[in-house]
């Protein structure tokens, strides 16, 4: 084995347990975090950096043979899928009140998006940080 | 329907049928020619199949600019996945976070689209809601602890603002960055379209 190849299995074993690190803080973040929207938080950054520095362990790793393209593809496609669903997911979570209000250290008001009828008392599940006897069963 | 706007829907249609075919050659994984002219066929299906609606509106490209997008982006990147990541691994169940309204300068789709999933993956903010009309942005922060932190973050949100309007906008929305932002339109009953 050359030196150039031992350097780059170093650099690349580098990139795979970094990745790894970062998806398993994602997962901890996934299960920790207090509400929807602050776990969709560890749902992309963490999460997509992983899967970058995994992808790109892997390509210097297999590099020359036609995978390194789909490597590519699919990071590719992490950027630009991954900030759309959490974003989806993140709204109707906003709208329906799964924010923890208790947690948040500044809930600035003013957002004309969401005036109307229902902008004080919209409709939705019950507010995630009521009290636990008045949240809904289920 | 005039001839003029079909002709200059199906050009417009051309990258797109170009990176169509990319991604059926990538995922094939082999360049060959089978491979690109059954890409083209499956490209050119699928756009007949399933319009999209024309984008009116042309995007600039800079290249020095994109760049400097690029470069802060992947920094950017690293640095809120760590911040998560520690939040993750220490603070738990108790990270603060907040809401912020944010005031945008850009009135373009296109460029609110990039700023937009920019800003989901780059500097801890995760955009709840935008108002088209008054060009806002809800924005969720994490993690943050100050009032202070929540002043850095609305600002790194300008800054990605900043970033993608010299990489991807026109003279004129560049223009717009510097000055004063306009008053909203009047909008009695306060509800958007």
């Amino acid at each position: 084995m050359t030196a150039v190849q031992t350097v780059l299995d170093v650099v690349a074993i580098a990139f795979l347990l970094v990745g790894s690190l970062m998806a398993l803080a994602a997962g901890m973040g996934l299960v920790r975090f207090p509400d929807v929207i602050s776990r969709l938080h560890a749902g992309t950054k963490p999460q997509v950096a992983g899967v970058l520095l995994i992808t790109v362990g892997g390509a210097i790793r297999l590099v020359g043979t036609p995978v390194v393209w789909m490597l590519l593809l699919g990071g590719l496609l992490q950027l630009l899928t991954v900030p759309v669903s959490a974003h989806m997911i993140s709204r109707i979570a906003y709208r329906r009140r799964h924010v923890r209000r208790d947690l948040l250290v500044v809930h600035e008001a003013g957002f004309l998006g969401l005036v109307g009828p229902d902008a004080d008392d919209p409709p939705g599940d019950q507010p995630a940080d009521a009290p636990r006897d008045q949240r809904d069963r289920g | 329907m005039s001839p003029g706007p079909l002709v200059g829907r199906r050009a417009r249609q051309l990258p797109l049928i170009g990176w169509l075919v990319l991604i059926w050659v990538l995922l094939w994984g082999t360049w060959s020619w089978a491979n690109v002219l059954s890409g083209l066929l499956v490209a050119v299906l699928v756009t007949r199949v399933l319009p999209l609606p024309g984008i009116t509106e042309h995007a600039r490209f800079r290249p020095l600019a994109v760049l400097a997008f690029l470069g802060d982006f992947l920094r950017d990147l690293a640095v809120s996945s760590a911040q998560v990541a520690w939040a993750a691994l220490r603070a738990g169940g108790r990270v603060r976070s907040a809401v912020i309204v944010v005031e945008l300068r850009t009135d373009s789709d296109l460029l609110l689209t990039v700023i937009a999933e920019t800003l989901s993956l780059v500097p801890g903010s995760l955009v709840l809601d935008i108002d088209r009309t008054h060009r806002t942005m809800l924005v969720h922060v994490l993690p943050v602890e100050t009032e202070d932190d929540v002043d850095r973050q609305r600002a790194e949100v300008l800054a990605v603002e900043e970033l993608v309007v010299r990489a991807f906008g026109s003279a004129r929305e560049i223009a717009a960055l510097d000055e004063p932002r306009q008053p909203a339109p009047a909008d009695p009953d306060g509800r958007t379209t």
